[in-house]
């Protein structure tokens, strides 16, 4: 069953000829790419961007600190990494890339603030940066007012469109919705139990799933409640599902959380090779931390598992494993902080420019055919079109693709019915 | 030769000139309106210190919880500012127009009835003092009549502190949770994000802080700050002498709170958001350290305490973004063990008495062997 979502590329020709693609720009690094070939500054660069002949300046905004670092790590790495194969392949328009990195210290007006400083200071082309929704709301009037371009690679809410954000996550509809009609139709699931942590992914996203479970899957939400963030006391809630009974537990608790969560379920009692679990915010990284034993046989719902048997991804996981170390795991979020700079790249190249207002009128209909999850595309409103897939959690740590959408879900920030 | 001798000691006088050549002419020639509006969210911690200053340094209180004052005002001012910018016109893509963009995101359909006042800037600037120095009265009637004081008051106000930040993450359908409150945009119309707006900002805010400087000086000055003093080194002769302990712990410790709550409202001004990381335990003890590392004996140190720690960690994070925090933390560590007095202390014990000397020379020539007086007029030494 796992090998079935993969018909498409199959053939092992097909395979051969694609990872042969996938390594085009690494032969071409052998010689090393000399930069200051491309176009004139002046002619890119008109609005005083940090761009010389041989070099464009970009900023990676992440918290390195602070109890945000263990996820954020992910995503610096994925984007220097991206960055370092552009250069190797020759760079952007002509130019090498050179980033400054900030540290958010997982303080979101420090996020703001170092934001600013990229974009007033640095004069960077682009910044690569954020991963809680507060740290992108505190950054969003910031390169709105100064007219930045942000990529932002996590999974969230949705509800936001803005012109200067690329967002190279899901929104909640892309993530939830085909995650819940597969899990309806194989499990024959007809009620669910929300668990969240209490800000505001959870709640939206378990807004938008309610709608999805009553009015379309005509099922039944026995129960939904919420935890601080950084809580570590599940045994109440865990009662509660053994009194109701759901067939599903939906689940988006975030962080150092979800340790205690699936620990206490275990030592409850509770099977999850019986109980269904349905989770959107477990991760490969989450799970290094969780354990492997402790969450096997839950289904994980998102783009993106380190385990995709593609050729793009069979291309990126060595090159990360080499740069990052054999034992780094790479999650959801980490894949989409790799598209990031890539997207950009492509886009610039698209627009044959640096300026933002160019960059963001050229973004609609970029396409990425290298990307570890497969294909993306960048949709008019900024989002990502990609699949939807479901994974099974195993005892090594890793998810076994169980199901993906047919086709690129798309994304629907605003969806009519579900707010 | 020195007008304002009775209020301002001659090496007092020095530091107010130097401090305020720094931020009126110094700085703002210097500096870009980025690094201006870093000096502005710096000083902003100033106000929070000298409040310290006064009730720690001077009332020997020590309060772990001066970010619940400080996130008050700045709470106040935000709720006035969010409120501005979140019109019917500005909002119109939210399920209900009108409301803030969380409220709408947490399914809370009417503006609360809490928040209807602060449409009323009058309304904000009274609550941005008063709701603090309630708040701060009730605490302090609670502890201080109860001759609750030392660890347990230390520690009951780091307590509340976290109780308010769970408090404000809790509720986020009425406070913005851990978002806080962002996009703040306009004051009565007047675009607080633009270059110039910045400008504007800051000299409102360092003339505020001159006031507060001003007013903390006179508290020193008079009976009170005697008193003060005399229950941080011997609470029980102050009592026996007939004196009301509680009350005025109450007031230094509510004197505290303003300074701080002001400091809170320009930080929502000048940086466009507040969230509830500047109320919890660990920025409240951040502050602390600010007045510790200026000398939490000196109103002008805690003012450079606040501005050159905070300058420490950007420049520290922006060099090192990994490793800043250690470098941070052994600065601290080096300040308070070579410097217990802060630098303030540098001060008085290294350049002051160049200073001096130097002073004494001078008019020695001029007026042949008159030395001034440069006894310290009996407040403890600095």
């Amino acid at each position: 069953m796992s090998d079935e979502p993969n018909k498409g590329l199959q053939s092992p020709l097909r395979r051969k000829l694609l990872m042969g693609a996938a390594a085009l720009p690494l032969a071409s690094m052998l010689p090393r790419p000399s930069f200051g070939a491309g176009p004139a500054t002046a002619m890119v660069n008109t609005t005083g961007l940090a761009v010389t002949d041989t070099e464009v300046t970009v900023g990676i905004l992440h918290s390195a600190t602070g109890t945000m670092a263990i996820s954020e790590t992910g995503s610096i790495q994925a984007e220097k990494l991206a960055i370092e194969q552009i250069n190797a392949a020759g760079g952007v328009l002509g130019r090498k890339i050179k980033f400054i990195q900030e540290d958010g210290a997982s303080d979101w007006p420090t996020f703001a603030e170092k934001a600013k400083k990229l974009l007033v200071n640095d004069k960077v082309a682009a910044i690569m940066g954020c991963w809680t929704s507060a740290s992108r709301k505190a950054v969003l009037p910031v390169v709105e007012q100064y007219n930045g371009m942000l990529y932002y690679p996590t999974f969230y809410e949705g509800l936001e469109q803005s012109k200067n954000v690329i967002y190279t996550g899901q929104e909640a509809t892309q993530q939830i919705l085909a995650g819940l009609n597969w899990i309806a139709k194989e499990k024959g699931a007809k009620s669910f139990f929300f668990i969240g942590s209490d800000y505001i992914w959870p709640r939206t996203s378990n807004k938008i799933a309610r709608k999805h479970v009553e009015n379309v899957l005509k099922g039944k939400v026995v129960g939904e409640e919420y935890y601080a963030l950084g809580s570590t006391q599940f045994n109440s809630v865990i009662n509660k599902i053994k009194l109701t009974k759901p067939d599903v537990i939906f689940t988006d608790v975030v962080g150092g959380s979800n340790v205690a969560f699936y620990k206490q379920l275990k030592a409850a009692g509770v099977d999850l090779s019986k109980q269904a679990l349905l989770t959107i915010s477990v991760t490969e990284d989450e799970i290094d931390g969780i354990g492997g034993e402790n969450i096997a046989g839950a289904y994980a719902c998102m783009k993106y598992f380190q385990s995709l048997d593609n050729a793009n991804n069979k291309a990126f996981v060595p090159a990360f494993k080499k740069m990052w170390g054999e034992k780094t795991v790479i999650g959801d979020v980490t894949q989409a902080g790799y598209l990031g700079p890539w997207l950009w790249k492509l886009t610039c190249e698209k627009a044959g420019s640096f300026d933002v207002d160019k960059i963001a009128a050229a973004s609609p209909g970029v396409e990425f055919k290298e990307a570890p999850e497969g294909y993306v595309r960048i949709h008019e409103n900024h989002h990502l079109w990609s699949k939807t897939r479901v994974g099974r959690a195993k005892l090594d740590g890793q998810f076994e693709l169980i199901f993906e959408t047919a086709d690129l879900v798309e994304p629907d920030p605003f969806p009519k019915g579900y707010q | 030769m020195i007008i304002n001798s009775r209020f301002f000691n001659r090496s007092e006088l020095i530091g107010f000139i130097a401090l305020a050549a720094v931020l009126f002419v110094i700085l703002p020639l210097s500096l870009d309106v980025f690094r201006l509006n870093l000096v502005a969210k710096y000083l902003t911690y100033a106000f929070v210190a000298i409040g310290l200053v006064l009730c720690w340094g001077y009332g020997g209180i020590l309060s772990l919880g001066q970010g619940v004052f400080f996130g008050l005002g700045g709470y106040c001012m935000a709720m006035f500012l969010k409120l501005e910018a979140s019109s019917v016109e500005n909002t119109k893509i939210q399920s209900t127009p009108g409301i803030p963009d969380f409220m709408d995101w947490n399914q809370v359909t009417s503006l609360p009835l809490f928040w209807q006042p602060f449409h009323s800037l009058t309304f904000t600037i009274a609550a941005i003092i008063l709701v603090p120095c309630l708040f701060a009265l009730i605490i302090g009637t609670a502890m201080f009549k109860r001759r609750v004081g030392g660890t347990y008051f230390a520690i009951i106000t780091q307590a509340v502190a976290a109780i308010l930040t769970i408090l404000i993450v809790g509720q986020q359908g009425y406070t913005g949770g851990i978002n806080g409150m962002t996009d703040l945009r306009t004051l009565k119309g007047w675009d607080i994000r633009p270059d110039h707006a910045k400008i504007i900002l800051y000299f409102v805010e360092v003339v505020l802080l001159f006031a507060c400087i001003g007013i903390a000086q006179f508290i020193r000055l008079t009976k009170l700050g005697r008193i003060l003093v005399a229950m941080r080194e011997q609470e029980d002769r102050v009592r026996f002498s007939g004196y009301s302990v509680a009350n005025f712990k109450i007031f230094a410790f509510c004197v505290a709170a303003i300074f701080a709550a002001i400091g809170g409202a320009m930080f929502a001004l000048n940086v466009g958001f507040m969230s509830p990381s500047f109320v919890g335990i660990v920025p409240s003890i951040e502050m602390v350290i600010y007045t510790a590392v200026g000398g939490r004996m000196s109103i002008f140190g805690a003012v450079w305490g606040s501005i050159l720690v905070n300058f420490a960690k950007t420049s520290l994070s922006e060099s090192f973004p990994q490793l800043w925090l250690f470098g941070l933390g052994a600065l601290f560590i080096a300040v308070v063990l070579a410097f217990p007095n802060g630098l303030s202390g540098i001060w008085a014990d290294h350049v002051q008495p160049r200073v001096d000397r130097l002073i004494a020379s001078i008019r020695a020539k001029k007026s042949g062997g008159w030395s001034g007086n440069s006894v310290a007029d009996g407040a403890p030494a600095e």
